[in-house]
């Protein structure tokens, strides 16, 4: 056994292992931390394959984003993970045999003509010596259209986010800095003299 | 040149973020001004379509495609969107939900269908369809303070974003399977025989799309969406996303899969059963006119799958007559029903109407005039469509589906004529308040002097269908 192949089956089982774990965690912190392990593991399995971009992209939005974001999720908001849980055994037998029926299916299907029965024309050698700089040539050609178009879909999610949860409450005391700032004294300021032993 | 290609949607993606702007800076009063140059950039963006010609072209490496089939289905949705949020932005005023969003999204949304129509890879296709559906979630759960309008869009969201799923699960296998993406790819692939592989994929395509059509079994989201969207929203799903669907549905089997018609004819010719017979029966028991507009919207695109099913020029003739009677239809439809105001609120119970031809006999004849259209009877609108779509399936051979065509539109009448009923022949109800909304008149009018008039004038609509048709299945 080579040493990659040592290392692939390492991080393969430590990936389904946490994978596993997510689920099955009774605290729905942990879950959220091994579901970070798991994005790590699979990083190096992708390093492992030579595509070391989206190990660095799997590890900066997926854990430094989405995960923490879970975690905020998790902590601010009160669920009971246990009520959540409590139709999981009777719904275990009906989720396991759709899954059963769905892999004899793709299995059968895989079986009748294999991968390799009608090879595809392999993708083409990438032209700049590392996949970034490959990824990134046909992001801005190829695909850019797309590229424009997933623009334009995460300003619309940004659209949509704010006009659903933004309220606009009349009573709430909100800071004007240009009425601060054009505050004078005579508008704020009484001076009275007060003699002693009297009050005002 | 690329960008002369994808003019009307760089246009109406500019009017966006413009309208943006403008919203955020004056944000109340913005919104009629928002409503109505949305409404006036969606007319621009059609006649930027005109503008552009008939010859087939491809922008961006082959990934976006305009040709007569996208010119075609893109006027019409762009005049079905602007209709919709002409006729609605009353009624949100009403119920005090005016925000210049609405709008806007509205208007992004019809960005995405009309990248839909003009997808030319699967890629594409899923970014479009992405893109449409999100402004589309966000509007169903626009009202947050009312539950059922909460539970519309959530319900929406979690079976869209199954959908979604389904439809890349199907994506990635017929990407393994055949190599490519593009659909020019794909149609190579086609015809040196699909693997079982890439039909399976193809059949989780069909999934996903069906989801958005709301075609039988894919259809358990409808009823409650439509019923829980505030009606304009309902109004804007009933009418320009079904039509976009439907094309982005021809585009994918009619281009790359064309040659492989035999395996998802028969995929189709049971989702257009299962969609007429449920359309026809479940419908009957609703007491809700948005809930009947849903199962009749359900009826509806088992009828346009007939002529999909019929698989060749004629079919596809067929179904975009019907997709184009079927949604200038419902937006007149939906203008009726959003004038369904009593004592200052809007009420949608099919009851409601009871003896309205004594009160409102203009808005009882509209009402009448679309639900005998889309009963099919003749020699309104609705009758035509339903008549091109049963001739092409007996000109393909699908005699048996064309009769029970037939047969489900004897059952539908029912609920249909039901309300021409309780209309014409109960004794009155409380009158309707009067709304002195020339726009919402306006859009109801020409929709009913469509359904009229179409019997005189079919030219305008079949023979750029038949020019649509030629141009995708030459």
């Amino acid at each position: 056994m080579t040493a990659a192949a040592f290392v692939f089956y390492v991080l393969a089982l430590v990936t389904v292992m946490a994978a596993v774990m997510v689920i099955a965690a009774r605290n729905p912190v942990h879950a959220v931390l091994f579901l970070i392990l798991a994005f790590f593991n699979a990083a190096g399995l992708f390093l492992l394959a030579g595509a070391e971009f989206l190990a660095m992209a799997l590890v900066v939005v997926y854990v430094g984003a989405v995960a923490v974001l879970f975690l905020f999720v998790v902590m601010m908001l009160d669920i009971h993970f246990v009520q959540l849980r409590e139709g999981f055994l009777r719904y275990l037998p009906v989720g396991v045999l759709v899954g059963v029926v769905l892999l004899a299916e793709l299995v059968l299907v895989f079986g009748a003509s294999a991968f390799d029965a009608q090879p595809a024309p392999p993708p083409p050698a990438p032209a700049a010596p590392s996949n970034t700089e490959a990824l990134g040539r046909l992001l801005y050609t190829d695909y850019f259209y797309l590229f424009q178009a997933a623009g334009v879909i995460l300003l619309i999610a940004m659209i949509g986010a704010i006009s659903l949860t933004l309220r606009h409450r009349p009573d709430a005391k909100r800071q004007d800095i240009a009425a601060q700032v054009h505050r004078r004294r005579e508008e704020t300021l009484e001076i009275r003299k007060v003699k002693p032993r009297t009050g005002i | 040149m690329d960008w002369a290609v994808v003019l009307p949607e760089a246009f109406l993606f500019l009017a966006a973020l413009l309208l943006l702007l403008f919203g955020t800076l004056f944000e109340r009063q913005a919104a009629r001004w928002v409503a109505a140059l949305a409404v006036l950039a969606l007319f621009v963006a059609a006649f930027l379509v005109l503008a552009q010609g008939g010859e087939a072209r491809t922008a961006f490496f082959g990934q976006f495609v305009v040709d007569r089939f996208s010119a075609f289905v893109k006027v019409l949705l762009f005049v079905t969107a602007g209709g919709t949020i002409l006729i609605a932005t009353g009624y949100l005023q009403d119920l005090r939900l005016e925000r210049f969003e609405w709008p806007l999204l509205a208007l992004l949304a019809t960005l995405g269908m009309a990248m839909m129509v003009s997808a030319n890879s699967l890629l594409a296709l899923y970014m479009a369809l992405e893109l449409q559906s999100l402004p589309l979630y966000v509007l169903a759960a626009s009202r947050r303070d009312s539950l059922r309008a909460s539970e519309a869009g959530l319900k929406y969201f979690v079976l869209g974003a199954l959908a979604s799923g389904l439809l890349l699960y199907g994506a990635s296998l017929v990407y393994g399977f055949a190599g490519t993406l593009s659909f020019a790819g794909l149609a190579e692939a086609a015809q040196r025989g699909l693997s079982t592989g890439a039909l399976v994929g193809l059949i989780f395509l069909i999934a996903g799309l069906a989801f958005k059509l709301a075609a039988v079994p894919f259809h358990m989201w409808t009823p409650d969406v439509y019923e829980g969207a505030p009606t304009p929203v309902t109004a804007f799903l009933a009418g320009a996303p079904k039509l976009a669907a439907m094309a982005l549905a021809l585009r994918l089997l009619f281009g790359p899969f064309a040659e492989a018609a035999a395996e998802w004819q028969q995929v189709i010719v049971l989702v257009a059963v299962a969609s007429m017979l449920l359309g026809a029966f479940a419908a009957i028991g609703q007491r809700n006119i948005k809930r009947l507009m849903a199962y009749s919207s359900i009826g509806h695109v088992g009828y346009a799958l007939i002529g999909v099913a019929a698989a060749d020029q004629v079919g596809l003739q067929a179904v975009l007559v019907f997709m184009a009677i079927y949604v200038i239809m419902t937006v007149g439809c939906f203008g009726c029903i959003l004038m369904m105001r009593r004592g200052g609120r809007y009420v949608e119970q099919i009851e409601d109407l009871a003896g309205l031809s004594r009160h409102q006999p203009m808005m009882a004849l509209a009402m009448a005039l679309f639900m005998f259209s889309m009963a099919g009877i003749p020699p309104l609108a609705g009758f035509f469509g339903k008549l091109y779509v049963f001739l092409a399936a007996v000109e393909a051979g699908l005699v048996w589906l064309a009769v029970v065509g037939v047969l489900t539109s004897v059952v539908a009448a029912f609920y249909y004529l039901r309300i021409v009923k309780v209309m014409y022949f109960d004794a009155p109800a409380q009158p309707f308040d009067p709304l002195p909304r020339p726009e919402l008149h306006a859009v109801t009018a020409a929709s009913a002097v469509f359904v009229v008039g179409f019997l005189f004038l079919p030219g305008p609509i079949v023979d750029t269908a038949q020019l649509a048709a030629e141009a995708l299945l030459p």
